[in-house]
C-alpha cells in the first residue's frame, strides 16, 4: 500500500502544494528513522488534511509514538520527507497552528507548578517575548474550562489524578487555538468520565475545523470522529482507509496481541509490506 | 551589632552575599526543575581549571574561571542534549579532570600559595576587593535578568522539553544558554561559598522554598528569598562568631530546608482539607452537602481530630 502511494507522489513534483487544494496538514513520505540507533520507522507514509481526523493505530512497540514525534520534529528523518502545512519542516514557523499532546508519562519537573503555570506555557508561540496579557490570560481560563479544570487551576500538576493530569495537558495544547492538533494516546489510563469529557473536547475541536492526528490503542468513544485510520506494524504502514467501524482494534489487519514483550514483534514478517 | 555594618570590607561582603543569595537561586530553580541539581557541582570543579589558569597566567581568576566554566557548562549541556548512554562517564571525566587540573595548574604557578587556592574553594568573602565586587555585580545582572526576562520560556523548556520545541522556542539555544547562566553564577557566588560548596546555594533554597510552595513563581521568589536571608545572616553570624562564611551561609539555608520541612507536613494536610471542601473535581457532578463526610472518609479517626485542630490554629 505504502508503495503505491510513493509512485503516486513521484509522478508530482510538488505533491501537497496543489494550486487549487489547500495543502496537507501532515505530509509525511518515506519516513526511516531510529531510535537509540535502532531502526524504528521504515518508510512510513501518512498524510492528514485540512479538518481531517486521523486514528494513528497499532500494537505497542510499532512505530506510533515515534512517528508522531517524527511529525513534529522531535525524532529527525533518516530519510523521507516531511511537509507541515505545505512547507518543509525546516522551513515550518507556523507553530502556533499546532497542538501537541505527548503521552502521558509520571514524569514531573523537580519544581512545583501549578495547573495554570503549565497550561499558560502553551500561549508561548503567541505572546513570545512580549508579556503574558490579558487575553493570554483569558484564553487560559477558555481551555481551563472546556477541560472541566478550571476550578484545579491552582493546584500542584504533581497531584492530579491521570485523567486529570491528561486534561491539563490537552487545555495546554488548546490554548493557542490550533489548526493540527496532536495527541498521543489521550485515553490510556484516563477513567470512563474522563474519557467522555475527552470525546466531547475533541468533537468540538472537530466541529471548529481542526485537524486531528490521534494516536489510539483502541477506538473506544472517539470512533464516531474518526475518518480514517492508519494501522502501523512494525514500523511500516499496514492499513490506510476507513476505520474498522463497530469492532475493536482486535479486528485491524496489523493487530497482535498486545502485551508489551519487547520482543514480541520479532517473529512478525513484514515482507510483503515492505517489497 | 551596628560596627559590623561600618568596615568598608563588611559593607562589600554584605553586598556581595546579597548578589548571591539572588542569583544562585536564580538559575538553580531550573537546574532543579530540571533534575540536574548537580550540575553546579560539576561547573564548580570545572572551575578551578581556570583559577588554576588564573594563577599560572596571572591573570584575574574571575574572568578566568567565567571562561572555563562556560566552556565546560556547553560541553555538558551538549552531552546532556544528545541522550547518550554514557554521558556520565563523559561528565565525570570533565568534573575530575577540571579538579585534578586546577590543583596542578595553581601548583605549577609562581603563586602557589596554598592558602590562596584555599579560598576559592571554602570563599572568601572578607577579602572581596572593589574590583571583584564590580565584576560579581555586572555579572549578576546579566544572571538575574535572563533568568528573570526569559522565566516563561525557561520554564516552559524545563518542564517539557518536547512541548517546548512544538512551541517553537528555539530549545537548544535557551538550553545553552541555561548552561552558561549557571557557569556565571558558579563564578559569581565562588568568592562567597567557594567553588565547593556553590551548589549548595543553587540547590537549597530552592528544595527549602518548595516544601511550602504550590507555584512556580511562589517557589521562584521564596528561593531568592532564602538565598539572600541565608547569605545575610550567614556573613553576619561568621563576623560575629569568627566562623567560615560559605558553610556558615550553607547550615543556614540546610535549617531553612529543615524548618520549611516539619511545617510543610500539617500545612499540607489543611490545604488537603481545604480542597475536600470543594467537592471531589473527578467527577463533574459537585456534591456540596456531602463535605462532612468526605474528609472523615478519607483519614482514618485519628488523624482526622489532628486536621480539625490545625485547622482551628490556621484561621
Ligand atoms: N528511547 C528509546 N530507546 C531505544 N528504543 C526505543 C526508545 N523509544 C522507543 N524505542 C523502540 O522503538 C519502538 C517503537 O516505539 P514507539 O514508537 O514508542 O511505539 P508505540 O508508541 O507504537 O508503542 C519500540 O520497539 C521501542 O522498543
Ligand atoms: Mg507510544
Amino acid at each position: 500500500m505504502s508503495a503505491v502511494i510513493s509512485t503516486a507522489d513521484s509522478d508530482r513534483l510538488q505533491p501537497s502544494s496543489a494550486e487549487d487544494a489547500e495543502p496537507a496538514v501532515v505530509s509525511l513520505r518515506g519516513a526511516v528513522a531510529a531510535v537509540g540507533g535502532r531502526p524504528v520507522l521504515r518508510g512510513v507514509d501518512l498524510t492528514v488534511r485540512p479538518g481531517e481526523v486521523v486514528a494513528l493505530l497499532g500494537a505497542n512497540g510499532s512505530g506510533k509514538s515515534t512517528t508522531v514525534k517524527s511529525v513534529i520534529g522531535s525524532v529527525p528523518l533518516e530519510q523521507g520527507r516531511l511537509e507541515l502545512f505545505g512547507r518543509p519542516l525546516r522551513k515550518f514557523r507556523a507553530w502556533h497552528r499546532i497542538g501537541y499532546v505527548p503521552q502521558r508519562t509520571t514524569a514531573a519537573g523537580g519544581v512545583p507548578a501549578t495547573v495554570r503555570e503549565v497550561v499558560s506555557t502553551g500561549r508561548l508561540p503567541q505572546h513570545g517575548l512580549l508579556p503574558f496579557r490579558r487575553k493570554d490570560r483569558a484564553a487560559v481560563d477558555r481551555a481551563l474550562t472546556a477541560v472541566g479544570m478550571q476550578d484545579r487551576a491552582g493546584d500542584g500538576v504533581a497531584n492530579l489524578s491521570g485523567g486529570q493530569h491528561q486534561r491539563v495537558l490537552i487545555a495546554r495544547a488548546l490554548v493557542g487555538v490550533p489548526d493540527l492538533l496532536i495527541m498521543d494516546e489521550p485515553m490510556a489510563g484516563v477513567d470512563v468520565d474522563s474519557q467522555q469529557v475527552l470525546a466531547d473536547i475533541l468533537r468540538t475541536e472537530v466541529e471548529r475545523g481542526c485537524a486531528v492526528l490521534l494516536v489510539l490503542h483502541e477506538l473506544g468513544p472517539l470512533e464516531p470522529l474518526i475518518d480514517r485510520a492508519v494501522v502501523l506494524r512494525d514500523g511500516c504502514v499496514a492499513h490506510d482507509g476507513p476505520p474498522p467501524r463497530g469492532v475493536g482494534q482486535h479486528a485491524l489487519p496489523g493487530h497482535d496481541h498486545v502485551h508489551p514483550h519487547a520482543d514480541d514483534h520479532h517473529h512478525r514478517t513484514t515482507q510483503g509490506l515492505l517489497a | 551589632m551596628i560596627e559590623m555594618f561600618q568596615p568598608d570590607f563588611m559593607q562589600r561582603a554584605f553586598l556581595a552575599a546579597v548578589l548571591v543569595g539572588i542569583t544562585a537561586p536564580s538559575v538553580g530553580i531550573y537546574l532543579v526543575q530540571r533534575r540536574q541539581a548537580l550540575m553546579g557541582d560539576g561547573i564548580g570543579h570545572v572551575a578551578l581549571t581556570g583559577v588554576g589558569l588564573g594563577f599560572l597566567f596571572q591573570a584575574n581568576p574571575i574572568w578566568m574561571a567565567v571562561l572555563v566554566c562556560v566552556l565546560g557548562a556547553i560541553v555538558m549541556e551538549l552531552v546532556r542534549a544528545r541522550g547518550n548512554q554514557r554521558g556520565d562517564i563523559a561528565l565525570a571525566m570533565l568534573f575530575y579532570g577540571g579538579m585534578a587540573g586546577g590543583k596542578l595548574l595553581v601548583s605549577m604557578s609562581s603563586q602557589a600559595g596554598s592558602g590562596s587556592l584555599e579560598s576559592y574553594l571554602w570563599g572568601s568573602i572578607l577579602t572581596v576587593s572593589p574590583g571583584d565586587l564590580a565584576v560579581i555585580g555586572a555579572l549578576a545582572a546579566v544572571v538575574v535578568a535572563v533568568t528573570a526576562g526569559l522565566r516563561r520560556q525557561l520554564f516552559a523548556v524545563c518542564q517539557d522539553e518536547e512541548f517546548a520545541r512544538v512551541t517553537g522556542l528555539p530549545v537548544r539555544v535557551l538550553n545553552l544558554l541555561l548552561a552558561v547562566m549557571a557557569a556565571v553564577t558558579v563564578t559569581v557566588a565562588m568568592r562567597v561559598v567557594g567553588l565547593l560548596l556553590v551548589s549548595a546555594l543553587m540547590v537549597v533554597p530552592v528544595a527549602a522554598a518548595q516544601q511550602l510552595t504550590r507555584s512556580f513563581a511562589a517557589t521562584q521568589a521564596a528561593a531568592v528569598a532564602v538565598g539572600v536571608t541565608a547569605a545575610l545572616l550567614g556573613v553576619g553570624t561568621s563576623y560575629q562568631a569568627d566562623l567560615p562564611s560559605g558553610p556558615t551561609i550553607v547550615i543556614l539555608a540546610i535549617l531553612a530546608f529543615a524548618l520549611f520541612s516539619a511545617v510543610a507536613a500539617p500545612l499540607a494536610r489543611r490545604r488537603h482539607r481545604i480542597t475536600a471542601e470543594h467537592g471531589p473535581a473527578v467527577c463533574d457532578v459537585a456534591l456540596p452537602e456531602q463535605d462532612g463526610k468526605e474528609p472523615a472518609a478519607q483519614a482514618p479517626a485519628s488523624a482526622s481530630g489532628e486536621t480539625l485542630s490545625s485547622r482551628g490554629l490556621a484561621q
